[in-house]
């Protein structure tokens, strides 16, 4: 039996398929104009691979959750990242997930997700932010985190994504170096996780999921500024499609 | 099952809007008013109706905004915008506004609308914890009742303020009663009928027919719980609201939560059953008890707010609850400062799982908020 979860975030869809007990495939696409489309696109991807997705079970999570039709159910990915968190560390943490268009912390206990917090209606914070931010500098986002290391430690003030890119540009402007804005940025961004950390009950680890997840330097600054050591797994980009697919294997 | 008494319930949004203009018409005076810190009773004992003015909807804000800044909380935009368009038929046939110093955006804003139409403003202390404030907030009652006897020509008396109070704790008691129908597990009434019913007693222009309708509404629910017939099954999570005041129009949190499968059992807030936890004492001097009820109103605007986590801990516990929601406004500072203190209370001592949501009357993050719902009503389930 395949249990098959499906995480179609704001800017990549994340896929995991378990073979029974264990894990066979995880792959991500970009999420694209559609979510219908793309989940189409996973489909034909899954059935060239030789799985039957008619037979299998399926959770969709993800702001996309509702665009996939051969979902058997759609559970939100608060509860997916919990879940799939477990799977990969199986202790009490607190997880961090950035993701394209909100920001997530939510505390595990016993294996239970036992609060959450969002930071949205706004890009402050977020993957998005990061996005367009790179794209100001003319650089990929994994540059930018590597650039942050080198840079000085300056702030950027401006909590609205639309004021903070006037800030990067201003600060282009006076002839700053490319890696202190690079800093700049990233501070923004690890300074508002570390406030949103500070609402809630914190566990002794930190867990980081989502795509920044694989940027080293990113994670070493963030470490920098929550004042622990944050914890990554190489698979925590899927924590949201693990979870989804365990879930599966829990239904009915 | 919804009652089918829900039905005229609703009908009372159509019925009062023509009733209110019937009355004007009949040379009835009509005091409009905001907040369940209003005593409606000296009103009514001036022989005028009092009623809620609208302020529940986003429709007026990009009126209100054309003055006043976008960055602050949409019921006090929404409350001035009906007031500038004239969409609001309560706030039209107002012959006098009362309003309150609850909070500063409030505040400020009642000197723009003091413009428009003639209205008296209620100095409300900061704190209910003391002598002073009581003995202040009865002078504040005697300049009110002054006020509409100048502005109508006539004397109030303190047996119509009796009687007046009487009323008042009489549909009190009504809404009370019905909404403790929900303390039954499975609830009987959903979050959404609950909140209607209780939203619409303001607007009521005839007191009587608001209470008998109340009555037939009890009586069929309480018909409905001896069936067997519920709005949610037993497995439903149960939910406390409380935070900010909703109406038809800023609903979309309460609606989100029931729509993810939870059964809002206790409004807490002041469009809920906040105003309905306190009588009127009916052998004191009316105007001392007026004052002492209204000032025991637990609001965020008030330092400090024990009464609040007192009053959520009680119906926590009568009301069976597993989650507590805390709507807050966006721009509300004071139900948003509040929040921190309410979650604390909630994980800490009733060991209860809490979540803030910040919002406005817009449809703009309705995605967003039917995650927070989700999720949060899938936390209570597993």
């Amino acid at each position: 039996m395949h249990y098959i979860g499906i995480d179609i975030g704001s800017t990549a869809a994340k896929v995991t398929v378990f073979d029974n007990e264990k894990i066979m495939d995880n792959f991500t696409l970009p999420t694209g104009w559609s979510s219908v489309e793309t989940s189409r696109i996973i489909k034909n991807r899954l059935e060239d691979g030789g799985i039957e997705v008619e037979k299998s079970k399926v959770v969709a999570t993800g702001y996309g959750r509702i665009s996939v039709p051969y979902a058997e159910k759609t559970i939100t990915e608060i509860s997916c990242h919990g879940e799939g968190v477990k799977y990969l560390l199986g202790e009490d943490v607190t997880i961090v997930d950035i993701g394209g268009q909100d920001t997530k912390i939510i505390t595990l206990e016993n294996g239970r997700v036992t609060d959450f917090i969002m930071n949205d209606k706004c890009a402050a914070g977020t993957g998005k932010f990061l996005e367009l931010m790179a794209n100001t500098l003319g650089v990929d986002i994994k540059e930018l985190t590597d650039m942050a290391l080198e840079g000085r430690d300056i702030s950027i003030t401006s909590m609205c994504t639309v004021f903070a890119e006037s800030e990067v540009i201003s600060l282009i402007g006076q002839g700053t170096d490319r890696s202190s804005i690079s800093r700049g940025i990233i501070n923004s961004i690890t300074g508002r996780v570390n406030s949103l950390l500070h609402k809630q009950v914190r566990k002794d680890k930190v867990f980081l999921t989502g795509g920044l997840c694989e940027m080293e330097s990113f994670i070493l600054l963030l470490s920098q500024k929550v004042g622990v050591k944050v914890e990554t797994h190489k698979l925590a980009r899927y924590a949201g499609s693990i979870g989804a697919a365990i879930l599966a294997g829990n239904l009915e | 099952m919804r009652p089918k008494v829900m039905e005229e319930v609703e009908a009372l949004r159509g019925i009062n809007s023509v009733k209110i203009k019937e009355a004007h018409e009949e040379g009835k005076k009509i005091v409009g008013m905001y907040c369940v810190f209003s005593p409606s009773e000296i009103a009514l004992a001036a022989d005028a109706i009092s009623v809620t003015l609208c302020g529940t909807s986003q429709d007026p804000i990009e009126e209100a905004e054309k003055t006043l800044p976008r960055n602050l909380c949409p019921l006090i935009k929404s409350s001035y915008g009906f007031a500038v368009t004239d969409k609001c038929p309560y706030f039209y046939f107002s012959d006098v506004l009362l309003a309150e110093t609850t909070c500063d955006g409030k505040k400020k804003m009642y000197e723009l609308m003091g413009e428009i139409k003639p209205m008296h403003i209620m100095n409300l202390p900061q704190t209910a914890n003391d002598e002073d404030s009581l003995e202040f907030w009865e002078k504040e009652m005697v300049k009110f009742k002054n006020f509409l006897e100048n502005q109508f020509s006539l004397e109030i008396t303190d047996e119509k303020l009796s009687d007046a109070i009487k009323l008042m704790n009489r549909e009190r008691k009504a809404l009370r009663e019905l909404h403790s129908l929900n303390s039954h597990k499975p609830a009987p009434l959903s979050g959404m009928d609950m909140m209607l019913a209780q939203w619409l007693k303001g607007f009521n222009v005839d007191k009587e027919a608001g209470i008998s309708i109340i009555e037939k509404l009890i009586q069929e629910t309480k018909d409905n719980v001896s069936k067997g017939l519920f709005a949610f099954d037993e497995s439903a999570p149960r939910i406390l609201l409380t935070g900010t005041p909703i109406g038809v129009g800023s609903e979309k949190v309460l609606r989100a939560l029931e729509e993810a499968g939870a059964s809002v059992v206790a409004l807490e807030n002041c469009t809920g059953y906040k105003g309905l936890d306190v009588l009127v004492d009916e052998s004191k001097d009316p105007i001392t008890a007026l004052a002492e009820k209204y000032l025991s109103t637990p609001c965020s605007c008030m330092t400090d707010n024990n009464g609040r986590l007192d009053l959520i801990g009680r119906l926590c516990e009568e009301y069976k609850v597993d989650g507590v929601v805390d709507l807050t406004w966006q721009a509300c500072h004071t139900y948003n400062i509040e929040s921190y203190t309410v979650k604390k209370y909630v994980q800490e001592q009733l060991k209860l799982p809490f979540m803030q949501v910040e919002t406005d009357y817009s449809d703009s993050d309705t995605g967003q908020v039917k995650v927070r719902a989700e999720a949060f009503v899938e936390t209570l389930k597993i």
